[in-house]
């Protein structure tokens, strides 16, 4: 069941006349002749599409939290500022498929009563932001964007807006600051942004992924959408698959296949790369917690774990963990965790914003320490030094970045403690090129 | 609006945070505040000192909420129940915001101006722990000149913001802020030029650490060592109404007064902060009220509040014997320490 990237292959597809004759565009004429924007929401809540940027709040209950006092005006923001390490489906839908935004955009705006919207695109992807801006104006050029679309006199400007360059304006209220040309710092909640977001107005913010879900959902009706999926995880995700597999990419999967099914079946990522095996998955991108070979492929209960926000979250952060952005990382058993759990804490100590001191002192804090240990140099009150400061910081922050930076390190301690502890008590071994602790009676390759 | 602070119940208006009203209880219930300065419009949210628990969030819906929250911009709901000296997960996470405070800031507080009427100093005394779990090195700064009058020292600096709230009150446009991110961020004027305006110094009073010192004033005395006088002028600029601070005849700094809570209660010109440096300047009008817990009211007032014999009974309680058989026998110190029994 692919809804997405139902039509991503076909040759030209970036171009509006391409897109228009595989049936691009017909939710917008559904929408704004035949619908009335509540229905638009109603048709969005019975969908059940939950949030995809990582957090999977439900997006029609996101919508209706929306403000709607008279003569302020609303603005829809999509975000697309997608930097998450291990995630690259935005990228992949924006770049290949322009429209397939675009046409959300419409609808969703539409739904909102929003004027002006704008699309907050990671700065680095300058070439993505080139075929936006190209296919933005292809829009306007079939009068499907501007003043009084289709004859309906509802108008709606669209803008690209590229981002600075910095993880922290993915967050919702720092990518607001960032749009209107201030210093990336989120800002404290309350206000949430549907109350006081962009300029003070009501605003909804919602990633590609969510918003380019609801043209199919206004063509095709929510309740198909919900028939997608099971129980609270509706409809199809785009998951980007990296790491140890054989076929990398993004996979267009309906919520609900087993993680098994998803590593190792032909159709997704074709199993582990040759003569290795499965040591350890990071399930949603790399703020999420990592877990081992055993946990990600069956849940506490004994059961499958399936590819649903539930089922990953089955049993806490204990052994569970979240189906986040998508960004699913293979690791076989040549990758090192603490060289891993390095590389996300430098990351997230490169990126905190610097405005809360959990978060500023913390990650650089913690980057410190697994760089000891890393090198060799690590201490054996190390470990638990590194549990208590994820802990100290986790729910202290201003935003989630804080516990994005503490949760893959407290994750790694908790399923990789004897990893860790192998660096500290053998360092000549952990340091030279290529050391990879293993675990009694485990071995290279099957 | 009925709030319960720490078994505490008083009444309050709409739209009070809990921090007011913790104030409007007392200094003993009140939330320690890194950044928050109630002067400063925006300013809060970003030290997490003050994060407290909320058990009930309100008369309505008496769900607690299930992250801390600060206690500076959170406002009261009726029927609210906050816990913050009682509460032991408020208290542990205290612990954990001075450690983290103090990580990169380079504990000079011998050579430091600030030293004594440091907000940061107060902070890890009253809610830190006497150890230290980092062997990391500090992040370093070079210290800079904001205008002739004014140094920032960048290492102390624990990026509260009040500087930059303060700046956009005075200025119009941005000229003063904070540059890159993260544990590398730095308070700087783009790009370390002077704040060209006639409260600039007022940032100097904002700061709660020494990282925004006078330089009309620096490495003159230590702040015990002089006695702060209340005093105004005529001044065409701002109300005239300022601290003297004294030492011996000699007026070494003028600051902005500040109330219970060492917030300035009005901004001062920079002629009066540094160049009304004359008693006769001025008109004096008494003593400052000054705590008599604050290291300023030490030898002062009569008390004496530093008992030699303490100190050195608690040297010789935590002296350790350490294993060491290198000849001293040229350096002949004698030990001031009692034997150990």
């Amino acid at each position: 069941m692919k809804i997405l990237t139902q039509h991503i292959d076909v040759p030209g597809i970036e171009t509006i006349d391409v897109f228009m004759k595989n049936g691009g565009y017909k939710a917008v004429e559904k929408a704004i002749k035949t619908m009335t924007p509540d229905e638009v929401t109603e048709e969005v809540k019975k969908s059940g599409l939950r949030g995809r940027g990582g957090a999977g709040f439900p997006m029609g209950m996101k919508w209706s939290f929306l403000a709607k006092p008279e003569g302020v005006p609303r603005y829809l923001v999509c975000n697309a500022d997608e930097s998450e390490p291990g995630t690259f489906k935005d990228h992949y839908l924006m770049m290949k498929s322009p429209h397939t935004l675009i046409e959300g955009m419409i609808v969703s705006s539409f739904a909102l009563g929003a004027n002006t919207s704008y699309i907050y695109v990671r700065g680095e992807l300058m070439y993505v932001i080139n075929i936006l801006e190209k296919a933005i104006q292809e829009a306007y050029d079939k009068g499907l964007l501007g003043k009084n679309i289709l004859g309906s006199g509802y108008d709606l400007d669209l803008f690209v807006q590229p981002g600075g360059g910095a993880y922290i304006c993915g967050e919702e209220t720092a990518l607001l600051e960032s749009l209107e040309g201030k210093r990336g710092n989120p800002r404290n909640k309350p206000p949430f942004p549907a109350v006081k977001g962009l300029w003070q107005c009501p605003t909804v913010v919602n990633n590609v992924e969510s918003i380019a879900a609801t043209s199919w959902i206004v063509n095709n009706g929510g309740d198909a959408y919900a028939a997608i999926g099971v129980g609270r995880s509706t409809g199809t995700k785009l998951i980007s698959a990296s790491g140890h597999i054989k076929k990398p990419g993004v996979y267009e999967i309906p919520l609900g296949i087993t993680v098994e099914e998803f590593i190792y079946s032909d159709e997704y990522c074709g199993g582990i790369r040759d003569g290795h095996k499965l040591k350890a998955v990071v399930a949603g991108g790399s703020s999420v917690p990592i877990l081992s070979a055993d946990n990600i492929l069956t849940t506490d209960a004994g059961e499958k774990r399936l590819m649903t926000y539930e089922s990953l979250s089955e049993g806490g952060f204990a052994t569970g963990t979240m189906l986040g952005s998508g960004g699913f990382i293979v690791m076989d058993e040549t990758t090192c965790i603490v060289h891993n759990t390095l590389t996300f804490a430098r990351f997230y100590h490169h990126e905190s914003c610097g405005q809360c001191s959990p978060c500023r002192e913390g990650t650089g804090w913690m980057d410190k320490v697994i760089k000891r240990i890393e090198t060799g140099k690590g201490r054996s009150e190390d470990i638990d030094l590194l549990v208590d400061v994820a802990k100290k910081i986790e729910g202290n922050t201003i935003c989630p970045l804080g516990d994005a930076a503490a949760w893959p390190v407290a994750a790694a301690i908790r399923h990789f403690r004897d990893e860790f502890e192998w660096h500290i008590t053998h360092p000549e071994e952990a340091t030279k090129p290529g050391a990879v602790y293993m675990r009694p009676g485990a071995s290279w390759s099957n | 609006m009925k709030v319960t602070i720490d078994n505490i119940t008083l009444d309050v208006e709409p739209g009070t945070t809990i921090m007011q009203a913790a104030r409007m209880i007392g200094p003993e219930v009140a939330p320690p505040a890194m950044c928050y300065y109630e002067p400063l419009q925006g300013s809060g949210g970003k030290c997490r000192a003050c994060l407290v628990k909320v058990t009930a969030g309100s008369e309505k819906d008496p769900r607690p909420m299930p992250k801390l929250v600060p206690a500076c911009i959170t406002a009261v709901q009726d029927g609210m129940i906050v816990e913050n000296t009682v509460n032991e997960a408020v208290l542990e996470t205290r612990k954990g915001i001075v450690e983290f405070l103090l990580l990169n800031h380079p504990l000079d507080c011998p050579v430091c101006d600030q030293a004594g009427e440091c907000h940061l100093q107060d902070f890890s005394f009253e809610h830190g722990v006497s150890s230290t779990r980092t062997v990391e090195e500090r992040n370093t700064f070079e210290p800079v000149d904001l205008g002739e009058n004014i140094k920032l020292n960048m290492n102390r600096c624990i990026l509260c913001y009040r500087c930059v709230y303060t700046a956009d009150q005075i200025t119009d446009g941005r000229v003063h802020g904070v540059m890159n991110r993260g544990d590398h961020a730095e308070i700087s004027t783009y790009i370390e030029k002077a704040i060209d305006n006639d409260f600039s110094g007022n940032v100097i009073d904002v700061c709660p650490v020494g990282a925004l010192t006078d330089k009309t004033y620096r490495f003159k005395s230590r702040v015990w060592f002089s006695k702060p006088m209340d005093a105004h002028c005529s001044c065409d600029k701002c109300s005239g109404n300022v601290t003297l601070w004294y030492r011996g005849d000699e007026v070494i700094r003028v600051t902005g007064r500040k109330n219970q809570w060492g917030e300035l209660k009005e901004f001062i010109c920079n002629t009066c902060r540094f160049d009304r440096k004359k008693t006769s300047d001025w008109v004096i009008e008494g003593p400052t009220e000054v705590s008599r817990h604050s290291v300023i009211s030490a030898n002062k007032y009569g008390a004496n509040l530093i008992h030699p014999a303490f100190p050195i009974a608690q040297a010789a309680r935590d002296f350790k014997q350490i294993d060491d058989n290198r000849d001293r026998s040229s350096i002949e110190i004698k030990s001031i320490l009692p034997a150990k029994k």
